[in-house]
């Protein structure tokens, strides 16, 4: 390697040159982050170590191993019901969300719409609104339609109040997409929506598979509007079901509460790695807001 | 007809023209938005200027009472509490925390060893990607007296969620969300010019020199809008400190949008409720200007 592209790689790495000749600075750095990660793995190891510990308490401890609190809650109606709440509600939601936002961001990103830019920039907003505002107005509009307890009308308000950023997250993929071969689809004779389920859809799947995944796992964690809008105990799903054991101190068992919590958590922790593959463009966000 | 489509894409034949399958692909979302998002944005800067309750007479004969609820909540020394812990909370754990922390993460995991890169990164990714509910179990039982966090201070009848339960809340709201400051930054640090780093290397500039002089300046995009997005997410944290707390000990970590939810679900006060819920958007309002503002002056 030459010294000019020694210095190149370098430069590239900001300072991983020197810190190879300053052992104690990558000593420091390295140790330091150990710690930080310590920070970030103990509390989450109690949720692991009191799943399959026999006598598992507040604090961190080596196990007693036992698959028993996994049998336990498996074998619980109330926590495979608020499985399945969950998946409904999930389910719903991610569905209604991506193909309502993949059907507007097309347009959005490839059509003359008047007021675009000032459209896009109301989504923008809109997905800042907290929705503890908007969870009183809607509230009142169950009410009145009759639609409490039921979880796709939950699902609808859950769509609604994720389909903004929804929106602006695929319009920004569909962007991404070369305009060449729709051009080329469009002289050959295509219409407008044969461009879009032969040649846009195949093309912004990785697009979809973000904004679908993005939505399943918000709406998966979703707690307030769930906790408002429903009641009865079988349409409960996992968060809430979460905090009632939680508020029922003493009545439930640490080892119940902490396989509920792991089993709740991993299908979006897995969702999340898989998402990760097409995810490493989102976050440059640099001047995103000039 | 197809070939206007095509052409659309250009901005010549364009401008003139609306397509209305656009339209028609638009609606359904459109619809949606109307009934369930702008309806209810504009149906709740209504309510706020009412007295509707959740029950009794008020929650049929509710009518329109101007500025009571504004006088009310200068009153309100709930509600003025309210907003000193927000910002409290927004302003410790998000604004000084997640960015002060993402960056110093992003930064040390650049230069750190792979191996401890992947896992390092990956853990502080995975406490991000738990649900919310599942934070809060977590570090209930980290702070409960007898859990881990009393052990490791040598105080084990302590319950930190009483003693100083903003802190604890605070922290756990840091813990979660700081891993997107540091994906922003480290995505920010990625696509720095190399030329200019090369150049201030070259020129004996020391590590720290470089990041104080150089790159945070360039950064400086970046780090204006994680500010506006860690304070817009932040500012309507409801989850995490409802589970952990309920707002309590007392109204100790009672922020505008658990007042917002306690006012109209628990005390049945639905407009006064949404007056608050007004106020809570007009504070992001604010801050969103304040980022903007500062991201168009020059660095």
């Amino acid at each position: 390697m030459s010294a000019v592209q020694a210095r190149r790689v370098a430069a590239e790495n900001l300072i991983v040159v020197p810190y190879r000749r300053v052992s104690v600075a990558a000593l420091a750095t390295n140790t330091l982050l150990i710690l930080l990660g310590c920070f970030f793995l103990l509390p989450m190891l109690w949720m692991v170590f009191a799943s399959v510990d026999s006598n598992p308490d507040w604090a961190i401890k080596l196990p007693t191993l036992t698959l028993a609190n996994f049998a336990d809650v498996l074998s619980r109606a109330d926590a495979l019901t608020s499985f399945r709440s969950s998946l409904i509600l999930a389910g719903t939601t991610t569905v209604l969300t991506t193909v309502l936002a993949l059907l507007a961001a097309y347009p959005l990103s490839r059509m003359h719409i008047p007021f675009k830019r000032s459209f896009m920039l109301a989504i923008l907003f809109a997905s800042g609104l907290p929705v503890s505002m908007l969870i009183i107005p809607v509230y009142q509009m169950y009410v009145s339609f009759g639609w409490l307890d039921s979880l796709y009308a939950t699902a609808l308000f859950l769509s609604a109040s994720s389909l903004p950023f929804a929106i602006w997250l695929m319009k920004n993929f569909i962007d991404a997409v070369p305009v060449e071969l729709e051009q080329a689809a469009a002289i050959d004779g295509a219409s407008t929506f044969r461009i879009l389920r032969e040649l846009v859809l195949p093309l912004t799947v990785p697009g979809i598979a973000v904004t679908g995944i993005y939505t399943f796992i918000n709406a998966w964690g979703a707690f307030i509007i769930p906790f408002v809008l429903t009641y009865s105990p079988d349409n409960q799903p996992g968060p809430v079901e979460i905090y009632n054991f939680m508020g029922s101190h003493g009545l439930f068992k640490f080892g119940d509460l902490a396989v509920f919590s792991l089993l709740f958590s991993l299908p979006v922790i897995v969702l999340y790695l898989f998402m990760s593959r097409y995810f490493s463009g989102a976050f440059n966000f640099g001047g995103a807001v000039k | 007809m197809s070939l206007a489509v095509a052409a659309g894409l250009g901005p010549r034949l364009d401008r003139e023209r609306f397509q209305w399958s656009s339209l028609l692909m638009l609606s359904p979302a459109l619809a949606l938005l109307g009934v369930l998002f702008v309806f209810p944005v504009l149906y709740a800067g209504y309510l706020g200027f009412t007295n509707l309750a959740l029950v009794g007479s008020r929650s049929r004969d509710y009518e329109f009472t101007g500025l009571d609820n504004i006088t009310r909540m200068l009153g309100d020394y709930v509600f003025i509490k309210s907003s000193w812990l927000t910002i409290i909370f927004v302003v410790g754990s998000a604004i000084v925390g997640q960015t002060v922390l993402g960056m110093a993460l992003a930064i040390l995991l650049r230069n750190a060893l792979v191996s401890v890169r992947v896992v390092i990164g990956s853990i502080v990714i995975v406490a991000w990607v738990l649900p919310e509910i599942t934070v809060a179990l977590v570090w209930y039982a980290f702070s409960q007296a007898g859990g881990t966090l009393s052990i490791l201070l040598r105080q084990t009848d302590t319950n930190f969620l009483v003693t100083v339960p903003m802190l604890i809340v605070s922290l756990a709201n840091l813990w979660r969300n700081v891993a997107f400051s540091m994906l922003v930054f480290s995505a920010g640090l990625r696509n720095l010019p190399t030329e200019v780093l090369e150049a201030a290397e070259v020129e004996g500039a020391s590590a720290w020199r470089r990041y104080r002089l150089v790159v945070l300046p360039l950064l400086k995009p970046t780090i204006v809008t994680n500010l506006l997005l860690v304070t817009i997410l932040n500012l309507s944290e409801f989850t995490l400190i409802y589970a952990m707390t309920q707002g309590g000990p007392g109204i100790e970590t009672m922020t505008l949008p658990l007042y917002v939810y306690q006012e109209a679900f628990v005390f049945h006060q639905l407009g006064y409720g949404t007056a608050i819920s007004l106020v809570l958007v007009l504070i992001g309002a604010v801050f969103s200007l304040l980022f903007v503002r500062a991201s168009r002056s020059q660095v």
